[in-house]
């Protein structure tokens, strides 16, 4: 797939629709009470490591201001803002996967998965809590439980849903070159 | 958006339900949205209490005790009264954003993102988003449908937790697949009309700026003005009552 502005313009969009789909109508109950498993974030890992640092935030932060706004609470900034950063750096392992052209082996799997704990931890470990408390005034032993619980769960969405993603897009494409002349 | 001085944020409530009447939305309408907004309202209070029941005497520097509930939990003056205040923050964004969701049509939405100087290729991706979020969801049901009809179990209890997963996966990667070929066909779809082409484009939903427009610009640079002046007179952002 050739990167042109106008796929990552359409990826974006669709991207941010996907992830309100998913985020509103897919969670997965956990053995703790009313806690789910946001799906979401395994598709911003894949669709991040697809399309690049800029679709992951935006797709992160439109797709989670559209939840936000679909309950009516209005934006909670702070998660919000959150989501994007990690979306952001989950991106920034597209150059290193090159998931549109060449096969996704154990390797990229581990490349993949170091980065999306690295962008959780700095997602919901600090910049949720940190404007939680700027713009919220939340006392913040509630703000860093809370963010290392969605953290936690969100990590290990990602590891699993994220990871098969990668796996079932890559054999699901044509390897390049996989064409010979006759 | 940081204040917390009562007498702002009260008033903010006041002019936010008077916008919802002004609006003439139908209760019956925008019903589940206040609903879920009001859990999430009384589930996020009762977690503030039980992680910080003393953060209000943090804020406002004073301690005044009414009486001894259980454990290390105290019904203490300051703390009700910070609570108060993060109730009333609710109460005076809930209802604008209702307001904000059941009046704004898309398309104008994208084109004012853009006319306050967004650059068009991301105001259109959230038009975008806005566009197919209803044949996606259409999609995600008509896939859970034919999946469950081939013996697959939907997310229960019964399972383990990667075999929970694992059905998500099920669920999501036809839907992603389709997107990724629905990705590509609106992509070459856009790029056959020229979109991408030119610094600016033009909205066929733009609107000219009217009168009442520039009135309610006017209004909310008031209230960012008055919600910074608070900032200097309280020494913060808290009013604190307190200390009088």
């Amino acid at each position: 797939m050739k990167k042109s502005p106008v796929i990552t313009v359409v990826a974006i969009g669709i991207g941010a629709a996907l992830f309100f789909v998913l985020g509103r109508f897919v969670s997965i109950p956990t053995p703790v009470p009313n806690t789910n498993f946001s799906t979401q974030y395994g598709l911003l890992g894949f669709m991040a490591g697809l399309f690049g640092p800029l679709a992951g935030l935006l797709i992160a932060f439109i797709g989670h201001a559209l939840i936000d706004f679909s309950y009516g609470w209005g934006i909670w900034w702070s998660w919000v803002i959150a989501s994007g950063a990690a979306g952001l750096i989950m991106g920034l392992a597209a150059k290193k996967l090159c998931l549109s052209s060449e096969p996704f082996d154990a390797k990229k799997a581990l490349t993949f998965n170091i980065f999306q704990v690295v962008a959780q931890i700095i997602a919901w470990g600090l910049i949720a809590p940190i404007f939680d408390i700027i713009i919220y005034a939340e006392p913040a032993n509630k703000v860093f439980t809370q963010g290392l619980v969605a953290g936690l769960s969100n990590i290990v969405t990602t590891a699993v849903i994220g990871t098969l993603l990668c796996f079932a897009y890559s054999k699901a494409r044509p390897a390049e070159g996989s064409l010979k002349k006759e | 958006m940081t204040t917390f001085d009562t007498r702002l944020l009260a008033a903010l409530a006041v002019l936010a339900f008077v916008l919802m009447a002004v609006s003439r939305i139908r209760i019956s309408d925008v019903k589940i949205l206040f609903w879920f907004s009001f859990v999430f309202m009384v589930l996020n209070n009762v977690l503030i209490f039980l992680f910080s029941p003393e953060h209000g005497c943090s804020i406002y520097g004073s301690r005044t005790e009414i009486c001894h509930l259980f454990l290390r939990y105290y019904l203490v003056n300051e703390q009700l009264f910070y609570q108060f205040n993060v109730v009333l923050k609710y109460l005076a964004t809930i209802p604008v954003v209702i307001v904000f969701v059941s009046t704004t049509d898309p398309s104008e939405f994208a084109s004012s993102l853009n006319r306050i100087g967004i650059s068009y290729k991301i105001a259109y991706s959230v038009s975008l988003a806005l566009r197919y979020i209803p044949d996606i969801q259409r999609e995600y049901h008509d896939i859970s449908n034919s999946q469950q009809a081939r013996g697959l179990e939907m997310a229960s209890r019964k399972q383990s937790l990667i075999k929970r997963l694992k059905n998500a996966v099920m669920m999501i990667f036809p839907l992603i697949i389709s997107s990724m070929d629905r990705i590509e066909r609106i992509a070459n779809a856009m790029e056959l009309r020229g979109f991408g082409k030119d610094r600016k484009r033009t909205w066929y939903s733009a609107r000219p700026f009217r009168v009442s427009d520039y009135i309610a610009i006017a209004v909310c640079i008031l209230m960012l003005a008055a919600s910074i002046a608070l900032n200097f007179i309280n020494g913060g952002r808290y009013f604190n009552p307190f200390a009088l």
